[in-house]
């Protein structure tokens, strides 16, 4: 917690104190916009609360957060709004949670995705992971629930992993406030791009589909130059998705 | 031009998928698995890790099973109640003397010293005042014992499993198994249960899952069954029974509301919402040991400090309107008497009376004053001397004063058993009719939300007390 006495922390970066105000509901003239994207119950409320200071209901059942909460904080002058997605465990079906999730990371265009995940069920909640990261290359791991992970004696290597995934890893046990002051640095550090991440894109894709995707890759960038998900649009196209069609229709991506 | 090129984007994607068949959708699947798969193998190492979910699921092997699974569902639920009940009254007893028996008569005596208008200091202090000073006596000591108790199940991660258990009773009614999330939320409150309805994704189940919340007796109901059962029900057993048997009886309540539940919801899925039911996946997620204090403490912030404060906000006026329509008078009568009076055959009918009927319509905006305007309303009618005037709310000093009044103003044990099933069976509050049209935008389904319970309310209420007569 902040109430913590003097120490060498209080010079840290990662300890700025007195960087930190919440703000509660109040996100008016915000700097950056931060998502915070996950699957369900693995603290996505929780870290809410402990980077906002509201207090959202939270509770051990998966679908605690039926709407998009949002809350905000100021960090060294610099004002962030932060939007509390539901919880899902992919954006590949087309269920009303999942889309509201999946149409905030793409159309919202988020400054920073923060990913929360449960550091007891990594390799489940990486597919999750593994799509949001083909959609948006601004994103942040937080590695919840790690005091559980501890007990269950589950041992993770966070630089390896980071450097897997090709963006920062922080592992947090937002119940009771750690790592929160890590991951508030992190998302700055990603909003005013001090961190670059390089996210780790899907590999073990069948010979046929990735030259399919890599086809339409190329006309879509060259359509659309800069778009940081081609080839997740792409992905989609060949699924048939009625709604990334149209939004390519009406220029949405832009 | 443009145009031309995203067309032509299209065109080539859909000859695209043509070629690559049907299998992308599973193959893309497949193939993020196998990364995090490969990305798990480098940086994870786990070490004797299952044992914990071991543990986990040899609970879960006891709480889901098909022989103690609902046993132990009613054991846990009866015990947060017998707690409550048994726990509640002390506290409660105390708050009423010091608010009713010590503050009410110096708020009187201040009115007098300086020269307040009558009608202003009875508008005041005995409608607005006991109104709330009830409120805060009756309703404070068991919401500051249940809902902390239900929050700390719910942070252990036992709804879930109530979920698992239920789910193939929803999945017959033609209802989606996460409605028993949405009812565990209602026994809170209504209000709440209905916004958590967004959980279900078919608009077909979600709207039998909002429709058929109101049969989750809510916190302002509670202490009504509590309260009536412990006086009525309570007193026909021998006393070392009683705290047993108005246990039993508010179980009895809130499973009958259940059954309701059920039943309604078939009766909608094969009538007015046919359809599939739909499938889902519903996570066990792990048991967590609640942290303890931090629990206690946000659910007396946010559930108990806010329901009473919401309690208050609708009791001080409510008890403002009691104290007007019982002093302003019509002809010869007051509003309320000739209110009280028409409506007494009908309440005759349905084994109830005049008085409950008149309350149930003044407390449309909180269920949590029923009780106080019943009492006020009876005090009035019967005219015995517990109150100090016309619309004045009486000491409450004990339940037996108020088990005295009820009585004085022809209660049976048949008008306490059908106010019981009445509580359970009526319109839900204005909160939660509003919160209804604000889910389901859409009049004719609010409406129908709004009066169906009512008349389940007129029908059950009615077969009982012809029953009841007929045997008695």
């Amino acid at each position: 917690m902040e109430t913590k006495v003097k120490s060498a922390c209080d010079t840290c970066a990662l300890y700025n104190k007195d960087g930190l105000k919440r703000l509660g509901i109040h996100t008016d003239n915000f700097d950056f916009i931060v998502a915070l994207a996950g699957n369900p119950n693995t603290g996505k409320s929780t870290v809410f609360n402990a980077l906002t200071g509201l207090k959202q209901h939270t509770g051990n059942w998966p679908g605690k957060t039926v709407t998009r909460a949002e809350g905000g904080f100021e960090y060294n002058t610099e004002k962030y709004k932060l939007v509390d997605l539901p919880g899902t465990y992919s954006l590949l079906s087309t269920s009303e949670d999942e889309e509201a999730a999946r149409d905030f990371i793409l159309f919202g265009k988020p400054d920073v995705t923060v990913i929360v995940a449960d550091a007891n069920r990594l390799e489940r909640n990486l597919n999750l992971v593994l799509q949001i990261l083909e959609i948006t290359d601004k994103a942040v791991l937080c590695l919840n629930l790690m005091d559980e992970a501890k007990r269950n004696k589950v041992d993770i290597d966070v630089r390896t992993l980071s450097r897997d995934l090709g963006i920062p890893v922080v592992p947090t046990s937002a119940r009771f406030n750690r790592g929160i002051p890590e991951l508030i640095q992190t998302i700055s550090e990603i909003a005013s791009g001090k961190i670059v991440c390089k996210p780790h894109r899907i590999k073990n894709v069948p010979k046929n589909i990735e030259h399919a995707v890599k086809t339409l890759t190329v006309q879509i960038e060259k359509e659309f130059p800069n778009i940081p998900n081609s080839r997740w649009i792409a992905f989609r196209l060949l699924e048939g998705d009625k709604q990334i069609i149209n939004a390519l229709k009406t220029g949405e991506f832009l | 031009m443009k145009d031309n090129n995203i067309d032509n984007i299209i065109e080539l994607s859909n000859e695209l998928r043509w070629q690559i068949g049907d299998e992308f959708h599973d193959n893309l699947t497949e193939s993020i698995y196998a990364d995090a798969a490969d990305i798990v193998k480098d940086s994870v190492t786990t070490q004797d890790g299952e044992k914990r979910f071991r543990l986990d699921s040899k609970i879960d092997k006891i709480v889901t099973s098909k022989i103690w699974g609902f046993p132990i569902m009613f054991l846990i639920l009866g015990t947060v109640l017998w707690l409550t009940i048994v726990g509640a009254n002390y506290p409660s007893s105390l708050l009423a003397s010091l608010l009713l028996d010590t503050v009410h008569p110096l708020l009187q005596s201040g009115a007098n010293s300086v020269n307040m208008p009558w009608w202003l200091a009875g508008f005041l202090i005995d409608g607005v005042y006991l109104a709330v000073a009830w409120v805060i006596a009756v309703m404070l000591p068991p919401m500051a014992i249940f809902f902390p108790m239900f929050t700390l199940l719910e942070d252990f991660g036992y709804l879930p499993r109530v979920a698992f258990n239920l789910d193939s009773l929803f999945n017959k009614s033609g209802a989606h198994g996460k409605q028993a999330l949405t009812m565990s939320m209602g026994f809170g409150c209504n209000a709440a249960g209905v916004v958590a309805t967004r959980i279900i994704d078919s608009p077909r189940e979600r709207l039998i899952a909002i429709i058929t919340n109101n049969f989750s007796l809510c916190n302002g109901r509670w202490p009504t069954q509590i309260l009536i059962a412990t006086i009525f029900i309570g007193a026909v057993v021998p006393e070392s029974l009683s705290s047993l048997a108005s246990l039993l009886a508010v179980i009895s309540v809130a499973v009958l509301g259940m059954a309701f539940m059920f039943g309604v919801s078939w009766a909608l899925s094969k009538t007015v919402l046919k359809g599939e039911v739909s499938t889902f996946n519903l996570e066990l997620p792990p048991y967590r040991p609640p942290r303890f204090w931090k629990t206690i403490y946000t659910s007396l912030i946010d559930r108990t400090l806010i329901v009473l404060w919401r309690a208050i906000v609708f009791a001080a006026p409510a008890g403002a309107v009691i104290w007007l329509i019982s002093n302003v008078h019509v002809g010869d009568e007051t509003i309320a008497a000739f209110l009280i009076n028409g409506m007494d055959g009908f309440g005759f009918l349905l084994g109830l009376n005049g008085v409950i009927l008149l309350a149930y319509i003044v407390a449309i905006p909180a269920n949590e004053i029923v009780i106080p305007t019943i009492l006020m309303l009876t005090v009035m009618v019967t005219g015995i001397g517990g109150g100090a005037g016309a619309g004045v709310m009486f000491e409450l000093d004990s339940i037996n004063a108020t088990g005295d009044i009820l009585r004085a103003g022809g209660w049976t044990l048949l008008t306490a058993v059908n106010l019981m099933l009445f509580s359970l069976l009526h319109n839900p509050c204005s909160t939660t009719i509003y919160t209804i049209y604000k889910e389901t935008n859409s009049v004719k389904w609010t409406v129908v939300a709004s009066i169906m319970p009512v008349i389940l309310g007129f029908v059950v209420t009615f077969l009982v007390a012809q029953v009841w007569r007929l045997l008695f």
